[in-house]
């Protein structure tokens, strides 16, 4: 959390300010898995000593403890990516007929542009399919302002509320004023099996109790103070929400708006209200045609973006050629790839299944950059867990050599369901565990088998050999990746054997655990310009004019994966001074 | 206090400290009482990719990224970076792309460049050295912050020559 400036003004990223304002706002609970751009609003919230607040296993998992929290009493907050949402689904849809026991908020970061994600799906529709009241601030300052609102609201009507951020709301940062926390007493936890026991007679009377609150939420959106009409000049009127309001405010600061922060359940009289009031209407969202969509419905007449503006998240630029009608134009991405970071313990592995030219399954982390040219050893990337589950398709439909790849906490996350299956439905294979013990792309967390807690505490650690021997692996062998050698004759051996086998390489990732060895020395007169070490492409090494490799001695770890590759023995381990 | 609304992008690859160069920013323009906005992505985006902050500031800033063609300074640590986002600059924006080499030169620890180019962009900024030296307590841990401070110094003065 940032430093205090004054006693009340700070400098917060939107992530930060929604760990503040749920702090105001008292709550008792929070719980998460990591994934960008969410990942910071648990890391700030762990940072409270009043708040219970933990990484679960997964977004499921997270979001039944947050809720159940608040069924027993206390105000708390789930929070996740978009695509976390998914996971949680099951849990999500049945908890808006239980309701909620205190205040509960249900934060979703979506990715528009796709920064850091496998899709680019918009959440708000999922408040409309589960029927929950939706809030989407623009701003940091209105993201810790917003969601005290939503648990008034979600307490009010007995609802879960979902708080839709983009990542132009998360990871911006702005100043803005902090408030002291309140504190609300504990609630007692009723039993009511009507209400929270949803089998088919109950479920039945809920769902239509939810309908009947979805049309009072729709009165309250009406006059929440989240929407707002600013009348300026009348020939432009514009209807928007989230980000989308501050990029067209920017350049088109004189027209007239309403800007929708409560946008579902819609407020329809005040839509038909503000279009009555302007010349010419637009309706300008990022992604889904959301607001569109019911404007159609209501019978009012306005203009839109260009189709094809649904995909890639808006930016200033932008809004004029939307409002002109235009098409979005073509953009050229010349941005550096990323790329596995130098002494990284996923190179060597990437490596050996280059060599071995192998068909491989892949699930989303760091790893998921061995997909890339020049290692390009991983072949698909669906969802988190799907590095299992699609080595077992892939096992049962393909003659190639084919194996699966996952990530440590990706592993637990939604792994361990997958590896049970193989086992149970007699498939075997080869899956490797790309143990770098911790949680990486999303800035190093723990997870179960780190035996580490998000506030830095000690707790049981999940032991991955013999949670895979139970779940039905015929062996389970741990390696060091960076023995390449050893690594290679172990895959081979496993490939030919018929079993299901779980083989896990582990080494700590750089990032939390650095380990400096000198870099390597290199012999220009050997060197014979193959440009193989160039291909296991490490940051550190970098090609000259003539031809020859230059050693970045900053960047380079002494990994010796470069050392160990070079067929000409140009590359030496170097000596320690 | 300016009015209009300043804008700066950052960028350069992934572990160069583009982040830590418009953090240190935002914070030297906060201090003096700026409303800043700072915008950035995270997670993939990072490994060693290309790496962008818009930073905006004024007295109120609505959009957390600048439109295209309006850049006021375009700080970039590196040569291709630049080149990539020369189209955002406004015609009478500046780069400071000279600063660079000049910095490649200068500097013993490329580690220090952020803080070099920093210095640089902050000859053309409304902030104190008072605040500026805020800033760089700030960001900095105790053990690195003398030898920014010491870089962050003798970089404006290479401006000022």
């Amino acid at each position: 959390m940032g430093k205090p400036l004054g006693k009340t003004t700070v400098f917060l990223s939107g992530n930060e300010a929604i760990a503040r304002g749920a702090y105001e706002s008292g709550i008792k609970v929070a719980a998460s898995y990591p994934g960008t751009p969410a990942s910071e609003i648990l890391e700030h919230l762990a940072l409270f000593d009043e708040v219970d607040a933990q990484w679960s296993v997964n977004e499921k998992v997270a979001f039944e403890v947050a809720l159940s929290s608040s069924i027993a009493g206390v105000r708390s907050i789930y929070a996740s990516k978009h695509v976390g949402v998914n996971v949680a689904m099951d849990a999500l849809m049945t908890s808006a007929y239980t309701g909620v026991g205190a205040g509960f908020v249900i934060v979703s970061a979506d990715d528009p542009g796709i920064h850091s994600s496998q899709n680019e799906q918009d959440n708000r529709l999922i408040a409309k399919v589960a029927k929950i009241p939706l809030l989407e601030p623009a701003s940091p300052a209105e993201a810790k302002e917003f969601i005290k609102e939503a648990f008034k609201i979600s307490e009010k009507f007995d609802t879960p509320v979902m708080l839709r951020l983009t990542t132009r709301v998360s990871h911006t940062k702005e100043n803005l004023i902090i408030q002291e926390r309140k504190n609300f007493p504990k609630k007692n936890f009723t039993i009511d099996t009507a209400k929270y026991v949803m089998v088919p007679k109950n479920a039945y009377r809920k769902h239509a109790l939810l309908e009947k609150k979805i049309e009072r939420l729709q009165k309250y959106s009406e006059k929440s103070s989240l929407n707002k009409i600013e009348l300026n000049d009348r020939k432009i009127g514009i209807i928007t929400s989230g980000v989308a309001y501050l990029h067209v405010k920017e350049m088109y600061p004189k027209a007239s708006f309403l800007k929708l922060g409560f946008s579902f359940p819609y407020p329809q009289d005040l839509i038909k209200e503000f279009s009555k009031s302007v010349k010419q209407l637009y309706v300008i969202e990022e992604l889904e045609p959301f607001l569109e969509d019911e404007l159609k419905r209501l019978g009012v007449s306005f203009k839109s973006k260009h189709p094809s503006f649904r995909v890639g998240e808006l930016r200033p630029e932008y809004i004029p050629l939307i409002i002109r009608g235009e098409k979005k134009p073509r953009e050229l991405n010349k941005t550096q790839k990323p790329v596995m970071c130098p002494g990284c313990s996923h190179r060597p592995v990437f490596w050996v299944l280059r060599e071995l030219q192998l068909i491989v399954t892949g699930d989303i982390g760091c790893y998921t950059l061995g997909a890339l040219p020049p290692l390009s050893s991983l072949h698909t990337c669906l969802c988190m867990g799907s590095g299992v589950t699609f080595l077992e398709g892939f096992k049962r439909n393909l003659d190639n050599k084919v194996v699966g790849v996952i990530g440590d906490s990706t592993f637990v996350h939604s792994g361990i369901t997958g590896l049970i299956n193989m086992a149970y439905n007699k498939t075997k294979g080869v899956l490797i565990i790309l143990d770098n013990s911790t949680t990486a792309m999303t800035g190093s967390q723990p997870h179960p088998a780190t035996g580490i807690t998000i506030k830095g505490g000690k707790t049981k650690k999940l032991v991955l050999e013999d949670l895979c021997v139970s779940c039905g692996a015929d062996t389970v062998e741990v390696v060091e990746p960076h023995d390449i050698k050893k690594l290679e004759k172990l895959i081979k051996k496993r490939l030919d054997s018929d079993t299901l086998s779980v083989i896990i390489a582990r080494s700590p990732c750089q990032l939390i655990e650095s380990k400096k060895s000198p870099p390597p020395n290199y012999s220009i007169e050997k060197c014979k310009k193959c440009d193989i070490c160039l291909q296991i492409d490490c940051p550190a090494i970098k090609k000259d004019v003539d031809g020859f490799i230059e050693i970045d001695k900053t960047l380079c770890t002494g990994c010796n994966l470069c050392v160990k590759v070079c067929p000409f023995g140009a590359l030496k381990t170097g000596i320690k001074k | 206090m300016m009015n209009k609304t300043v804008n700066i992008l950052f960028c350069g690859t992934g572990g160069q400290g583009v982040l830590k160069a418009s953090e240190l920013s935002a914070w030297a323009l906060v201090l003096e009482g700026y409303h800043v906005k700072k915008s950035e992505v995270h997670g993939m985006a990072q490994r060693g990719g290309s790496v962008e902050s818009h930073l905006r500031f004024g007295k109120y800033v609505f959009s957390p990224l600048i439109p295209k063609g309006e850049v006021d300074f375009l700080v970039s640590l590196h040569e291709n970076e630049y080149r990539r986002l020369e189209d955002f600059l406004h015609p009478e924006g500046r780069g400071f792309l000279p600063y660079l080499k000049k910095a490649e030169k200068m500097l013993k620890d490329k580690r220090y460049l952020n803080t070099f180019m920093v210095a640089v962009l902050s000859k053309s900024l409304p902030v104190s050295e008072k605040n500026w030296i805020k800033a760089l307590k700030h960001i900095f841990p105790v053990r690195f912050f003398e030898e920014n401070k010491r870089v962050f110094f003798m970089a404006r003065d290479v401006v000022e020559k």
